[in-house]
């Protein structure tokens, strides 16, 4: 038997303040050799803690009760912590999410790497250094030699991870731990460092655990995969089985509550997951996802299922295919799609015909907003005297229209200016030159009383749900207070606190819940809850900066649906920042693609998703990892990182990083190129529109 | 005996002080997500400990905060009553005999002579220089060298013994109205108490409260026949000192900080929130304070003060008065010189929370920047307010040790453990050394300090966002309830 590491009903319990929660329950799995295996599961639901339980890292108050964790045939539960020291590191590398946290700041890569060398092989001097140079060579560091004497702060975030990469595979390990090893990377960077896991599996033939809430990823990447639900697994099977026709319930909804362009063709709501996850600290009689699952009936709640082997090595764990339970026999849908069976109970949505939304018209062209070459620039101080040493040009001439009832999607890599640029066109940051139109109405430079009252019109929902709430306030107060700087609805007629109560309910919260304070929120909720107080102030512009990137897959799904449902109904305008591909898919009607402060193309979202013209676009698209049974697409591989914007290349912006670049390139920054009224790009590839530029040269 | 109530200065404040913990106390009540983290102090069982004996420290200390000036008996019983011009606090009234039974000089602990030869003179005339009688301590004994011994140890043992009965129905009562709450039977409730396995350590601080009132059953059962530590140089009573050293330390402790609070808050919350020139003014303002030596400009205003309230004696009419204003000076003047650590924590704080997300929503309504200072930032820094008050108390407590110690302290006519101490330090050199008077200081003062830094530990921990673990002992009980439910 080759299995590297087998799992056995790991029990892992966290003594907390209130209740003890049982993270992990009774979790069995098993990794070849040279296998993935992708742990998938949303938030919460114990992926982390079981990585730790097989590390034995768990945080103070976590304890392993019950159950077995065999490393190629030796109980680690079983070993002293000594023994377990040579376990970690050696046998088992591991990679987490957070590369800025778990590399030591103060001491050089190549002394932390040095530091794994020699505990585990004494390696030293000469010989450790000539290793470490081969490590970094294979993880992709460009000229190892001289930046291993580097400090952690001096690499890019993709570099850092490789360098975490590189930390771990140090000791040669036979199981690589892997817990969101890209979630805080950009999609191009996550490409590079997927393919790098990918090709070190088949040179090294380690097994490797993959924990993730991408099914992308996952698809990518698994040889095998496993659905974590609240502490156990519910569902096994390989790659290509799970993807074809996933078993149970849930997995099914997972694949059903992923956004994306045919989807919105069809005119659905995304097929979200109803409720939360459940607390694991509470106690199960009976399948755990009984409460959220559309199929459940009475046994469900009664009995706990237990495994049923399905074809192949495909396992799940539900009633729905115990043939001892017959009469409630569902076949799981293998109709090639992923998600088939969520359309049957998905309502029908005319979306484009929106009622009044745009009879107001006070702008000739019914633009919302419009912003004409927008600029931020946050100066650079230095010195004593705090001298202006230069500028960071965050946002650097953009221009775009919003109109009303639709939506503009503003992509591009993490600091590239989205969300300063969003800011900017709301007056949160004074712009450093440009126009921001709304309605007509010059906003930029206007004095701060007008503009307060203008503010109501405009509203923003943040990335994070968690800082976006004063923890200290209640729900109520959270809402109102917009209403009362603003003086909304002072009439008397209506009272406030009844206004709330619509406000909740409009986001799918029960008033009740107005009394209550964020902590007591999830993160789905507690996005809700921002929304509501958004709207509150009767926007009619919502700037939404990743609402939905720090929440998972059905809970997206929850949000997505609300957005584009309350679009409908009172004809919003969104500007929607955003890293996800298949979210802009699903809900924009326009893109904007912004590289280095500016846009390098724009156009409707069959435009550019359909036919890219910049090759930033192309490579960003073929980076986006996508549920594919044949998935043998060609990711367009980018070097290095984004430059930075305090000092961007000369000539086109992407020209580093451009596999069709040319000599002009490097001169001047080019002009639009004019591919249809609504798609434009900014790259030499394409014949430069003569009239634009001149124009642009006579302004 | 009728009496005229006398509000000092810094009684004034001690007031507003406590009406504030208890406005505040109040609120913490009303609010779950304020007091979670004080339940965890309450769970703390060194916390606990420390807040017992701090309790004790804080009833003598109120106590000696309610000032009078008793009637003078005048005879002719006029139509106007006159007061005296001593103003006793409600301590000095319970401890009339410790204030009263003045000695001539130094006696130690439980003597019964003086500490110093006297000449004396012999009934059948001539003179003798012997270690004459105290006045007071042991005056009731008939012969002292065989009686001390007994009578020290019944008198103690009656003390301890009534102490222990008080104990006992404190200990009962709380254990009965623990149960109540909890809806369990006394006697269950009393042996998990008795396992320390309740959320509250309900033991430790029975096992503190068993301590402190065997001891203060005692020493209570002595000082009125003893002198229990001894005398000083002019005879008067080292415990009597000692007590009353406690409410000086506490008003430092409390006072100062209430003193540099506001300059703290404010000027930390604005250099943070409106950045700038705002935020250059008063960064350059602290560092410019916090660059000049404290007991520099400490010594400096005292003194000044020093010179203005010799030179206008007509302002006050009471040498208590004055005392007592020489002590507020004190406390503001620490306050202006301590507020920068403070500042400089609050300001950093700012900066990161005004970037925080609700804030830029807040600021997306047009909310206006006072409602944002007061509605999202200072609710959101209050918990470090409060650690730093904490932790700074002791630290002030010795402060003023010291500075009186240095002669800049309080009046000399204030009691604290700042003047006990210098009073206590020439004594060292003599042979035979007089050691008790530094002893007490250093005895109160170490209990004082430690249980406020315990506790102050325990606050702090307790106001750590980060997961808290259980104690160990509270583990094997969850196990236990596990084990049960599983
Ligand atoms: N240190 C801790 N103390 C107590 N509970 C914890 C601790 N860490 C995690 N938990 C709880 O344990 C459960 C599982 O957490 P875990 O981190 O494994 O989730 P996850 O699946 O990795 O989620 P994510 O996708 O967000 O990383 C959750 O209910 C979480 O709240
Ligand atoms: S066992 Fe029942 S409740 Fe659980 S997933 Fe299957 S059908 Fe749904
Ligand atoms: S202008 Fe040149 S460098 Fe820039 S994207 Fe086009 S081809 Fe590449
Ligand atoms: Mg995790």
């Amino acid at each position: 038997m080759n299995s590297v590491l087998e799992i056995q009903n790991l029990e892992t319990v966290l003594h907390t303040e209130l209740r003890p929660v049982w993270a992990v329950d009774g979790l069995t799995l098993q990794i070849m050799k040279g296998e993935t295996f992708a742990l998938l599961g949303e938030s919460g639901c114990g992926k982390s803690i079981t990585a730790l339980s097989i590390m034995r890292l768990l945080p103070e108050a976590g304890e392993i009760v019950g159950g077995s964790i065999r490393l190629g045939g030796e109980d680690l539960l079983l070993l002293p912590e000594a023994a377990m020291r040579n376990v970690r590191g050696k046998r088992i590398g591991m990679i987490f999410q957070e590369p800025m946290l778990s590399l030591n700041p103060v001491m050089t890569v190549a002394q932390q790497i040095g530091e794994v060398l020699q505990r585990h092989f004494d390696l030293r001097g000469q010989a450790a250094e000539k290793r470490i140079v081969q490590i970094l060579d294979q993880v992709g560091i460009p000229d190892a030699a001289s930046r291993m004497n580097e400090y952690p702060f001096q690499f890019s975030g993709g570099m850092k991870q490789r360098i975490m990469i590189a930390m771990a595979l140090a000791g040669e390990p036979e199981l690589l731990i892997a817990d969101e090893p890209t979630t805080a990377l950009d999609v191009t960077i996550q490409a590079q460092v997927l393919e790098l896991m990918r090709g070190l599996q088949q040179q090294g033939g380690m097994a490797i655990l993959l924990i993730t809430h991408d099914l992308g990823v996952a698809s990518e990447m698994a040889h095998r995969v496993g659905i974590m639900y609240a502490g156990e697994i519910v569902e096994t099977a390989s790659r290509e089985a799970f993807f074809r026709g996933p078993a149970h319930p849930y997995s099914r909804k997972l694949l059903a509550a992923l956004p994306g362009r045919d989807r919105r063709k069809q005119g659905h709501r995304l097929d979200a997951i109803r409720g939360n996850v459940p607390s694991l600290s509470r106690e199960f009689v009976g399948c755990r996802f009984a409460d959220r699952c559309d199929q459940a009936w009475e046994l469900c709640h009664q009995v706990a299922p237990g495994w049923t082997a399905l074809t192949g090595e495909q396992q799940v764990r539900c009633h729905l295919f115990n043939q001892n339970f017959g009469s409630k026999i569902v076949k799981p849908a293998v109709s090639g799609q992923a998600g088939a069976p969520a359309t049957l109970d998905a309502e029908s949505w005319e979306f484009e015909s929106f009622p009044s939304a745009g009879t107001e018209q006070s702008t000739p062209d019914g633009s919302l907003l419009s912003v004409t070459d927008l600029k931020v620039y946050f100066p650079i101080h230095k010195g004593l005297m705090r001298r202006v040493a230069g500028y960071v040009k965050a946002v650097d001439g953009i221009s775009l229209r919003i109109d009303r009832g639709k939506t503009l999607a503003l992509v591009g890599e993490s600091g590239c200016g989205k969300t300063t640029a969003g800011k900017a066109m709301l007056q949160l940051i004074p712009p450093t030159g440009g126009s921001v139109r709304y309605n007509g109405v010059e906003l930029v430079g206007l004095e701060r009383n007008r503009l307060r009252r203008l503010r109501g019109e405009f509203q923003l929902i943040f990335q994070d749900p968690y800082s976006s709430l004063n923890p200290r306030m209640r729900i109520i107060d959270i809402i109102e207070e917009g209403m009362n700087a603003l003086g909304v609805e002072d009439d008397g007629k209506e009272p406030k606190e009844k206004r709330v109560d619509e406000l909740l309910e409009s986001v799918g919260l029960p008033a009740e819940t107005k009394w209550r304070y964020p902590h007591e929120f999830s993160g789905g909720q507690r996005q809700r809850i921002a929304i509501a107080r958004a709207l509150a102030v009767n926007p009619k512009l919502i700037v939404c900066d990743e609402p939905t990137s720090a929440l998972d897959v059905s809970v997206q799904a929850q949000i997505l649906n609300l957005l584009r449902e309350l679009q409908r109904n009172l004809g919003l305008g969104y500007l929607f920042i955003t890293h996800n591909i298949s979210v802009v898919e699903y809900i924009a009607d326009e893109i904007a693609v912004m590289y280095l402060g500016r846009i390098v193309e724009r156009g409707t979202v069959d435009e550019v998703l359909g036919s890219p013209r910049h090759p930033y676009t192309q490579a960003l698209l073929s980076a986006v990892p996508v549920i594919e049974l044949e998935s043998k697409r060609k990711v367009i591989r980018l070097h290095g990182d984004l430059p930075s914007p305090a000092n961007p290349p000369q000539g086109c912006h992407f020209h580093p990083r451009c596999s069709h670049v040319m000599p002009v390139c490097r001169k001047n920054y080019p002009g639009a190129s004019i591919f249809s009224s609504t798609h434009t790009a900014h790259c030499y590839l394409y014949p430069q529109d003569e009239e634009q530029s001149d124009r642009k040269t006579q302004a | 005996m009728s009496f005229k109530p006398v509000i000092l200065w810094t009684d004034a404040l001690v007031y507003v002080l406590v009406a504030v913990i208890v406005i505040f106390a109040w609120q913490v009540r009303r609010h779950e997500h304020l007091l979670a983290p004080w339940r965890r102090v309450g769970h703390s069982a060194s916390g606990m400990a420390a807040l017992t004996i701090l309790m004790f420290f804080i009833v003598i200390g109120l106590l000696d905060t309610i000032h009078l000036r008793p009637a003078i008996e005048n005879g002719n019983g006029g139509s106007e009553a006159a007061y005296g011009v001593e103003v006793l606090s409600l301590l000095d009234l319970l401890a009339t005999p410790l204030r009263t039974q003045v000695e001539t000089t130094y006696s130690a602990p439980f003597a019964t002579h003086l500490y110093a030869r006297e000449t004396v003179e012999l009934p059948g005339g001539g003179q003798v220089r012997e270690f004459p009688r105290l006045k007071f301590g042991g005056a009731h004994l008939q012969d002292p060298e065989t009686q001390l011994f007994g009578d020290i140890a019944t008198r103690a043992g009656t003390g301890a013994g009534l102490a222990l009965l008080l104990w006992f129905l404190i200990a009962t009562s709380v254990t009965a109205i623990v149960a109540h709450c909890r809806g369990e039977r006394f006697v269950s409730t009393l042996s998990t108490i008795w396992q320390g396995i309740t959320p509250v350590p309900w033991r430790a601080v029975f096992v503190t409260l068993a301590l402190i009132l065997l001891l203060g059953g005692a020493a209570l059962a002595l000082c009125s026949d003893y002198h229990i530590l001894g005398t000083d140089k002019v005879g008067q009573d080292v415990f009597y000192q000692s007590l009353k050293s406690i409410r000086t330390g506490l008003l430092i402790g409390t006072l100062t900080t209430l003193m540099m609070l506001p300059f703290a808050l404010l000027l930390g919350v604005a250099a943070g929130y409106f950045r700038g020139w705002v935020d250059d003014l008063i960064q350059y303002l602290y560092t410019t304070l916090s660059s000049i030596p404290g007991v520099l400009l400490i010594a400096a205003t005292v003194l000044m003060m020093q010179v203005y309230m010799e030179t206008h004696p007509e302002l006050f009419d009471t040498i208590a008065a004055r005392a007592d204003l020489r002590l507020l000076f004190l406390c503001v003047i620490l306050g202006v010189t301590s507020w920068t650590g403070l500042c400089r924590l609050l300001r950093g704080e700012t900066l990161k929370l005004r970037e925080m997300e609700y804030i830029q929503a807040a600021h997306a309504f047009g909310v206006s920047h006072w409602r944002i200072i007061s509605r999202h930032i200072i609710p959101n820094v209050m918990h470090i307010v409060l650690i730093t008050t904490v932790m700074d108390f002791s630290g002030l407590v010795l402060a003023e040790a010291v500075l009186s110690y240095v002669g800049v302290g309080v009046d000399p006519s204030t009691i604290s453990f700042g003047t006990m101490i210098n009073a206590a330090r020439l004594e060292m050199a003599r042979e035979p050394m007089v050691w008790w008077a530094l002893f007490a200081a250093f005895t109160f003062m170490f209990a004082l300090v430690l249980s406020a830094n315990l506790f102050a530990d325990a606050v702090q921990s307790a106001f750590d966002p980060r997961m808290k673990t259980l104690s160990a002992l509270a583990r094997t009980w969850r196990r236990k309830s596990i084990g049960k439910s599983a």
